[in-house]
């Protein structure tokens, strides 16, 4: 337990910070600083770790322990420390490009065996620090730098790779909404295991704009639904929209129209084993006339890989007669020459 | 009928069948049993790359030569004793048999059949009864007859034939039997028919020499060994607990992030049975996950190791330059093989040396070492870790499959006779941690993740001198360059000094590196018994190279580096120290040196002097 409380400031760091104006990275630093300040660690068992990128500048403004990495192997990285010392509060942190393309086998073995990491994903669908190029999360047909004629590429969905690597957290979030994202920060990290948070993060200079459709004032509460673990899945301005399942299928219905109530709404379960209403949940997109769902999405609880490794080694050193080098030196045949 | 028996030093044993006959479990009871009745031993499995090549092929030969007797430092270069379980067997390893060698066949197998798959003539590979002493023995039908009495399936006694194979080789050498059964009793205590079943037939085997009169035909001198306890060792092992010694040693724990690669595979497989110890192996993804993850083990105070063959270094190049930036201590363990490429996985050769000492982007200094021996794998993974810890810095192990998969007879070290490692963690009650402060070696302190008031962010973008916050100012990038330079250079304070062995006052200078050690000390010896005048300077130790190169090198006409690639280290020594001349033997074969080539090559240097 710490043994000072904090406040969101103690965790800057005393570099300038170098985001452009109107980054989204901006606001999602003071979320993960406040997340920081609200949970029980002290300040030096925290380490922010990260690859190459726009966000992968994030641990030089913070006032913890940090690694800045090579390009995709922030999830690697932040795997050695934890595994190393599980006492510590690890965050990754990274963008579409690093922890999706060049991290992307990384990104689903670290969730495969649920090391005990917060894997912060900021997704802004582009290339930002080299100027502009489409990542694996741009939209088919996208023009950029370098898809001047649009990409011929479907994009991943960041939590379908999480479900199909048989990951048990995925949250998502907006990079400007800082106290819901504190919020599912604070949970993520509280959750044992990979805990996978999307921030869908605006790029100012090479994607402005680019979750319009789902954050502008005219049509995000149409367009957002935030799922509560155990409180039914309705949305909209009005309050009067919800989601049911019709047979295998999400659908979005009306409150009060064709003999629809409040009962018949879906109640989100986030703990639940099997992943098919949360990846249906996940892959809801404004084109198909849903919301897109925030929040945590799943939670499931699962033994984490470092815990199940130190319990290991206890278990082994409390039958094994090796003790030391010298007892393994001496181990097996040996023979003695008088 | 009269048995001359034949006195010598040293013999040298081949084991030749396909690749599923057990000849290297064969091979490795023939080389422990030798080894506890106090013979120094050498051995070396040669194996095909494929778990199963196709049967009866010559691509499909298994082998396992070793050499016993006394004062071994290598395998041997040609077998005195071959045992042959099939034409393909034969036919791969005729041409490399000593003259006048005897030869032990399996005349079960030399069917028609087994010369087509072979590939050979019957009737020429039959000339090799006028030039060998061929021992014909029909092992198949033999041990099949052994085992008639017995409930086993066809199948299972056919496969016992490898120990009556080992039992004929026992009583051709005198060798007690103890010691296989007890290892058969112990390696099938829960199948003990099988364990019964095998200790029979080889226990028929040995019978059968004797009724051929085939026994003693060889007495071997043995050692006169150093009090102590031994053990036999081969380099893998010896290198994953050299490293476990030092983390011992330096009271950190020790974490392994590694990948299966052939053929540094089993330090990864030792370190993972381990956790007795505490240590944590890590099996990644990739070799990019291997080195990164000991990469952050080290970030959070642990002393970290990878070790990987030459494709895994390539792929870990961008990370090890990470390392060297950010200073932390890591042990990289390159088992090289031959290259490039895929190249010859099973297969040995020193040809990443310019990887380790160039393979980055960048001015990118590391240190380099090389262990010469199976057992001194030990002493140099335990060398790289201490340098590592105390200079703050990723070194790089060099071995080689040779040495990695070989073993010999190794006297145990004492953990309390091993040099002591000092890290270098920032002390708890300092005011203030500046991490790229240096000290007068040029070495920062470690602070890590936990410890209270020393938060602070490492990374691979430039840093400044002194408080390692990002900088891009054109003279402090100079600055740190030169400054991590330095640091790997005063090394060189801290290693032992070259040495040389041989004659004296010879003219000229036998160089190698590494894993040829064996075949050099041994080639000197004998030419400098035969009134050879020749010396031998072998490199442990290289980058830096040790303080007194340039000396010794200066006081011979001729120089003869003598590797397994084509000249790198004669072209760094060139580079280092350019005013000497250096004559090249390179051999590139994924093969080891033969005692025999070196001394033609020293020989027909001295005739040119």
């Amino acid at each position: 337990m710490a043994d000072t409380k904090y406040n969101f400031k103690d965790f800057k760091s005393d570099q300038e910070i170098r985001w452009c104006p109107g980054c989204g990275d901006i606001a999602i630093l003071m979320s993960v600083q406040k997340a920081m300040a609200a949970l029980d660690y002290d300040k030096e068992d925290y380490a922010v770790i990260s690859g190459i990128g726009c966000s992968s500048r994030f641990p030089y403004y913070m006032n913890t322990y940090g690694f800045h990495g090579i390009h995709g192997r922030a999830g690697v990285l932040a795997s050695g420390v934890k595994t190393a010392n599980p006492k510590l509060s690890v965050w990754q942190i990274t963008g579409d490009g690093d922890g999706l393309a060049i991290g992307g086998n990384h990104f689903i073995h670290e969730i495969r065996r649920n090391i005990d990491l917060n894997i912060v994903l900021f997704n802004n669908q582009i290339y930002g620090l080299t100027k502009g190029q489409y990542s694996p999360t741009s939209l088919f047909g996208q023009v950029t730098k370098s898809s001047p004629y649009g990409t011929i590429e479907q994009p991943f969905h960041p939590g379908e790779l999480v479900i199909g690597a048989r990951g048990k957290f995925f949250a998502r979030s907006i990079d400007n909404k800082v106290a819901d994202t504190t919020e599912i920060l604070i949970q993520a990290d509280k959750h044992k295991g990979a805990s996978v948070v999307e921030i869908l993060q605006n790029c100012v200079i090479y994607n402005n704009g680019a979750h319009n459709a789902i954050t502008s004032k005219e049509t995000r509460d149409d367009n957002q639904i935030w799922l509560k673990h155990g409180e039914p899945m309705i949305f909209g301005k009005e309050k009067n929209k919800g989601l049911i399942l019709d047979g295998l299928n999400l659908k979005v219905v009306t409150i009060g129209e064709n003999g629809i109530s409040k009962d018949d709404i879906l109640v989100h379960d986030a703990h639940q084993e099997l992943p098919y209403i949360h990846l249906a949940l996940i892959n809801m997109a404004v084109a198909d006339g849903f919301p897109v769902a925030f929040g945590i999405i799943r939670s499931v609880e699962a033994p984490s890989y470092e815990v199940l490794l130190e319990e290991q080694i206890k278990d082994v050193q409390s039958r094994s007669k090796i003790k030391n080098v010298d007892d393994l030196l001496l181990s097996g045949n040996t023979w003695t020459v008088d | 009928m009269d048995k001359k028996i034949i006195e010598v030093d040293q013999v040298v044993i081949k084991f030749a069948g396909d690749s599923g006959d057990g000849m290297q479990l064969t091979g490795t009871q023939f080389s422990n049993t030798s080894a506890l009745i106090g013979d120094d031993v050498s051995t070396f499995p040669d194996y095909p790359a494929e778990i199963r090549a196709p049967q009866g092929t010559v691509g499909g030969v298994s082998g396992f030569q070793l050499n016993f007797g006394k004062k071994v430092n290598t395998p041997g270069d040609f077998p005195d004793v071959l045992v042959a379980m099939n034409p393909a067997a034969l036919k791969a390893n005729v041409g490399w048999v000593k003259d006048g060698a005897t030869i032990i066949i399996d005349t079960d197998s030399f069917t028609d059949k087994n010369f087509v798959k072979a590939g050979c003539d019957a009737e020429k590979l039959k000339e090799i009864y006028n030039d060998y002493n061929v021992i014909e023995a029909p092992i198949t039908s033999l041990t099949k007859e052994s085992l008639k009495d017995t409930e086993l399936d066809a199948k299972s006694k056919t496969r016992s034939k490898n120990m009556f194979a080992l039992g004929m080789v026992y009583c051709i050498f005198d060798r007690p039997l103890e010691h296989s059964i007890k290892f058969l009793e112990n390696k099938f205590a829960k199948k003990i028919e099988i364990a019964e079943a095998n200790i029979k037939v080889l226990k028929d085997g040995f019978n059968y020499a004797v009724t051929i009169h085939a026994m003693p035909s060889f007495r071997v001198h043995s050692s006169t060994i150093e009090k102590g306890v031994y053990r036999n060792i081969n380099g893998n092992t010896a290198t994953s607990w050299g490293l476990l010694a030092a983390a011992e040693k330096a009271n950190l724990p020790f974490f392994l992030g590694s990948y299966p690669i052939t053929p540094a595979s089993e330090i990864l497989v030792e370190i993972e049975k381990r956790r007795d110890l505490g240590a944590k192996a890590f099996q990644a993804e990739d070799e990019i996950g291997g080195i990164m993850t000991s990469i952050g083990a080290a970030f959070a105070g642990h002393l970290a190791a990878t070790s990987t063959s030459g494709p895994g270094l390539a792929l870990k190049s961008e990370a090890l330059g990470l390392a060297v930036i950010t200073e932390l201590p890591l042990v990289v363990v390159n088992v090289q093989r031959g290259g490039p490429s895929t190249g010859l996985p099973t297969k040995t050769e020193q040809s990443d040396l310019f990887q380790a000492l160039f393979g980055r982007n960048g001015e990118s200094p590391v240190p380099v070492i090389a262990a010469s021996t199976p057992s001194n794998c030990f002493n140099y993974a335990f060398e790289a870790a201490r340098i590592a810890l105390e200079h703050m810095t990723p070194v790089l192990l060099l071995t080689d499959g040779f040495i990695a998969n070989g073993t010999e007879p190794w006297k145990i070290p004492s953990m309390k006779d091993m040099p002591e490692i000092k890290t270098q963690f920032i002390g708890k009650d300092e005011k203030e941690y500046l991490p790229y402060l240096r000290d007068k070696n040029m070495v920062r302190k470690w602070a890590v993740p936990g410890m209270k008031g020393f938060e602070h962010r490492v990374g691979g973008l430039e840093k400044m001198e002194v408080t390692g916050n990002v900088s891009y100012i054109p003279e402090n990038h100079e600055a740190m360059s030169i400054e991590r330079d330095e640091k790997v250079k005063l090394i060189v304070n801290d290693i032992p000094e070259l040495k040389v062995e041989g004659n004296k006052d010879a003219d000229v200078l036998v160089v190698g590196w590494g894993s040829t050690y064996g075949h050099l000390t041994t080639a000197v010896r004998e030419m400098n018994g035969a009134g050879t005048k020749v010396a031998h300077a072998h490199f442990n130790y290289i980058n830096p190279l040790p303080k007194n190169t340039a000396e010794v090198l200066s006081n011979y006409k001729e120089i003869i580096v003598f590797e397994l690639n084509l000249g790198q280290f004669a072209k760094y020594l060139r580079m280092m120290h350019p005013t000497n001349h250096y004559e090249y033997y390179d051999k590139v074969q994924g093969l080891p040196l033969t005692v025999k080539e070196i001394k033609t090559k020293v020989n027909q240097i001295l005739e040119q002097l």
